[in-house]
């Protein structure tokens, strides 16, 4: 063979290879196309159901979206006018009607419900899947108490389609805990018949397929790789959803997502690093959209149990030095809520997350820390999670160039993810950046977490006070029994406290972005903060 | 042959037997705690305990370990936390997808590779020889990674040739019916042509990438033991006898040649798997290596002991089967126990 002749069958052959899928797709691809949502994120799921043994975030995206619960919540419109889930007004998802009564609440199950695989949904499935969230033990069980539901007992059985579920005590949390994403109902039939007597709740079934009676139901789910999606035409939900199929594909690299956004070949991804999601906000080719978390906020807390942060002025100089505003606007690109810097003359809101009242003012910490008798500064370390090395490598950076300043030499300790909630629970990191976001949207319900003398694990700076307390309990207690002049009181209280002690210093409230073609519209915000698919339409 | 192959296998029990004690101690030996890892965000310490208590890691190690080694013998190779899969079934899956794009991308190298160094080490200082000096020292310096990034940048994002990187398969394809596990044989035993081509334009830049990187030594090799061969003795007889060229360099030279690029290229499939870890990750390919490194991440035991035990397997196996192309290549090297 000639050079030149083999040169040109050598590109020639390349050029075969490297040709884009024909243009032409066949009609029922093309439909397939149309009719589909591809979603694109770094994560997928490691168990399709929340009730299983450490089922991650992913995880509860598949299960919102393929379980019903009795109740789920109505839209409002929230911040730019993209539809938020309203936390107090509530409608029925498998129930048609509630009833709630002083110390429990009935609920009358929709007739013509069904599973995925025909089976109608009785009461005794339902009673079945509250009995299973409240047993498993792990994070469902958890949650469950969190709303005062921890006993089988509570859960009764009126008729084939109605459920009574009794209180153990009033608790305000009680409802909104059973529209969250642990309370799902599962076909308890089919669960039962696939369950052994190692694992009487049939946990190994669910982790690979769904058993509810859900908008959607997983086809197929490759770990790590894709989950598919397909709509049940039989839901009786809510209004049937307009996507018909959901793939939904993991791709780890950020940059490679975001060419998949642009390119036009995936509908939607979360996930991409601030300055990405801030630079397609500016170019307009896609809809970004970015909310604040709900009860969600980022903070620096400190060890208050040890020198030298057990000293309520070294607390303050530390507040008074962090480069606020340089973190909004190099870490996150201007995409989170300020919580600093509010007027100093401003009232407390009874609301959560608020701004507190500190601002950077290095002099005003100088003071502070001589006046704690600190005025050479002292050495400390400085430590976050490697997870969301993103945020907070940079933030960190920052916070400790800063601190510099007035003297305080923090070294910069990362810690890998696997570790760093072992890390957090044993609370002896002295100072250290975090998140914590609550599902249920209530203001004694973060406090009560991450404030409480009870020490819950989500107290990261082992903050005790007695005073505290009062408060929060006066809150859960004013909540429950409907007493707003003294809930609101005590919720003022409380926030005072907690900027005064300032134990951990607010520093912003994260966003949740996600960035979608222009043809797709429908997204709603949920204290998950995962996507409904049940909403989306694509166009 | 076969007494010498069984004898070989027999003598990698004791390191096999090794490399499960030593995955087994160096796992638990991680920082990190799964249980608090899976108990979620929320937990308590009594949900991190149940936890706990449900993987068996509140047990004694000795307990942990003869229930692993117990569970290996029966074949079971535990479950992965992170994806939640049976680890065997997983790796099952993933390594041929992993071989598929190794194999791939050392077929590729090895086709420019062995030409390029042959060419530059018969004619030393001219263009050819610059051209391999140059097209090496760029592959090798330049981290996959960025190849690989720069690839995807140039050929789906600029230009749109290439299909978005997105695994094995268009989204709209459905994966063969599993024989091999290689997608492009499997599609051709399908009759499913079309398949087969997006599994082919999925293949080419990953595989393109791998090959940029392994260029170097494989070329390097050839040419240095192409030199040393051509310098030798038996050439010059060869040539002085008036044989051609081409029977001079392909018969005699390059066939003796051979031995220490055999031994580059078994070094260089072995290094390939592991500069794989980040080519899975910027295609996002379903692949062996990203598979280890997330469960290594998330504290996850089982699939990181499966992942060292399986690649252990492998360079016993592909050891085996270099000294036997040794054998056939050179007859005057033995295969000794």
């Amino acid at each position: 063979m000639k050079r030149r002749d083999f040169l040109k069958s050598v590109s020639g052959l390349a050029a075969g290879a490297m040709v884009p899928a024909p243009a032409i797709w066949s009609a029922a691809k093309a439909d397939a196309r149309s009719e589909t949502l591809l979603i694109v994120s770094e994560g997928g799921p490691n168990n399709l159901d929340i009730h299983g043994i450490g089922t991650n975030v992913p995880g509860y995206e598949v299960s919102w979206n393929c379980y019903d619960r009795l109740i789920s919540h109505e839209m409002k419109s929230g911040p730019g006018g993209v539809p938020y889930y309203d936390r107090d007004k509530f409608k029925g998802e498998l129930a048609e009607d509630m009833n709630v009564g002083d110390m429990s609440a009935t609920f009358k199950l929709k007739k013509n419900a069904k599973f995925h695989d025909g089976t109608p949904v009785t009461a005794k499935d339902v009673k079945w899947s509250l009995d299973r969230a409240v047993s498993v033990g792990g994070f469902p069980t958890f949650q469950m108490s969190a709303g005062s539901l921890t006993k089988t007992e509570q859960f009764v059985v009126v008729d084939d389609h109605t459920v009574r579920v009794d209180f153990l005590k009033k608790d305000k949390l009680t409802i909104p805990d059973l529209a969250v994403i642990v309370p799902a109902v599962v076909n308890s039939e089919l669960v039962k018949k696939n369950a052994s007597e190692k694992d009487p709740w049939g946990l190994e079934y669910t982790k690979q397929q769904t058993a509810g009676s859900g908008a959607y139901k997983v086809t197929k789910w490759t770990a790590g790789t894709e989950v598919i999606m397909e709509r049940n035409d039989a839901w009786v939900g809510g209004p049937l959803p307009k996507v018909k199929r959901v793939i939904w594909r993991m791709v780890p690299q950020a940059g490679n997502r975001r060419a998949l956004l642009e390119r036009g070949d995936a509908d939607i991804s979360y996930e991409l690093p601030f300055k990405d999601f801030q630079e397609m906000k500016a170019n307009g080719k896609l809809d970004v959209v970015s909310l604040p978390f709900s009860n969600g906020i980022q903070y620096i807390g400190m060890n208050v149990t040890k020198p030298p942060f057990d000293n309520p002025k070294v607390r303050q100089a530390v507040a008074y030095a962090i480069p606020y505003q340089k973190i909004i606007d190099a870490v996150l690109f201007g995409l989170a809520n300020p919580m600093f810097g509010a007027a100093a003359g401003k009232t407390t809101d009874v609301a959560w997350p608020q701004p507190t009242k500190f601002n950077t003012d290095i002099e005003k910490a100088k003071a502070l820390m001589a006046e704690a008798g600190y005025a050479n500064g002292f050495e400390t370390t400085l430590s976050f999670d490697l997870n969301f090395a993103n945020v907070n490598e940079p933030l960190c950076i920052l916070v400790q160039e800063s601190l510099a300043q007035i003297g305080i030499k923090a070294t910069i300790n990362k810690i890998p993810g696997a570790n760093w909630r072992t890390e957090l629970t044993k609370k002896e990191l002295p100072l250290y950046t975090n998140v914590f976001s609550g599902w249920l949207d209530y203001p004694e319900y973060f406090f009560y977490w991450c404030y409480h003398g009870n020490n819950s694990i989500f107290n990261t700076m082992s903050y005790k006070s007695p005073e505290m307390d009062k408060l929060i309990d006066g809150a859960r207690t004013a909540a429950a029994t409907g007493d707003t002049a003294a809930y609101d009181k005590d919720v003022k209280g409380f926030v005072d406290l907690a900027f005064t002690d300032i134990p951990r210093i607010p520093l912003y409230q994260p966003f949740v972005n996600v960035a979608m073609q222009k043809n797709i519209s429908g997204y709603q915000y949920w204290f998950h903060r995962r996507l409904d698919y049940r909403a989306l339409v694509k166009a | 042959m076969l007494t010498m192959i069984g004898k070989r296998l027999m003598f990698a029990i004791p390191s096999l037997i090794g490399v499960v004690i030593v995955t087994f101690l160096l796992t638990r030996a991680l920082p990190g705690d799964p249980a608090a890892y899976f108990a979620g965000p929320a937990a308590t310490k009594e949900a991190i305990e149940q936890i706990r208590k449900k993987l068996g890691f509140d047990r004694p190690l000795i307990e942990q370990f003869f229930r692993y080694t117990n569970d290996l013998a029966h074949g079971d190779f535990g479950n992965s936390l992170t994806t939640g899969q049976p680890v065997a079934t997983e790796i099952r899956n993933r390594l041929p997808a992993s071989a598929e794009l190794t194999l791939l991308g050392l077929f590729v190298s090895i086709a420019i590779a062995l030409p390029l160094g042959v060419l530059a080490a018969t004619r030393p200082g001219s263009w050819i020889d610059h051209l391999c000096r140059v097209t090496t020292t760029a592959g090798v310096s330049l981290p996959v990674f960025f190849t690989g990034l720069v690839l995807v940048y140039v050929f789906y994002f600029r230009l749109g040739w290439s299909p978005a990187p997105l695994g094995r398969l268009d989204v709209f394809y459905s994966a063969p019916p599993t024989v091999t596990g290689f997608y492009l044989i499997d599609t051709l035993l399908a009759r499913d042509t079309e398949a087969f081509g997006s599994a082919l334009r999925q293949l080419i830049l990953p595989a393109l990438t791998l090959a940029i990187f392994s260029l170097a030594p494989i070329a390097r090799m050839t040419r240095a033991s192409m030199l040393a061969v051509l310098a030798s003795d038996f050439v010059r007889t060869a040539r002085a006898s008036g044989l051609s060229p081409g029977t001079v360099i392909v018969t005699y030279a390059f066939r003796n040649a051979m031995l220490p690029v055999i031994t580059t290229l078994s070094m260089v499939f072995s290094f390939l798997l592991g500069a794989n870890v980040l080519v899975e990750k910027v295609f996002a390919w379903p692949g062996i290596g990203s598979y280890a490194v997330e469960a290594l991440i998330s504290s996850d035991f089982a699939p990181v002991q499966g992942f060292v035990l399986t690649m252990a397997v492998m360079y016993v196996l592909l050891n085996l089967a270099i000294d036997i192309l040794y054998g056939i290549i050179d007859p005057r090297v033995r295969l000794e126990g």
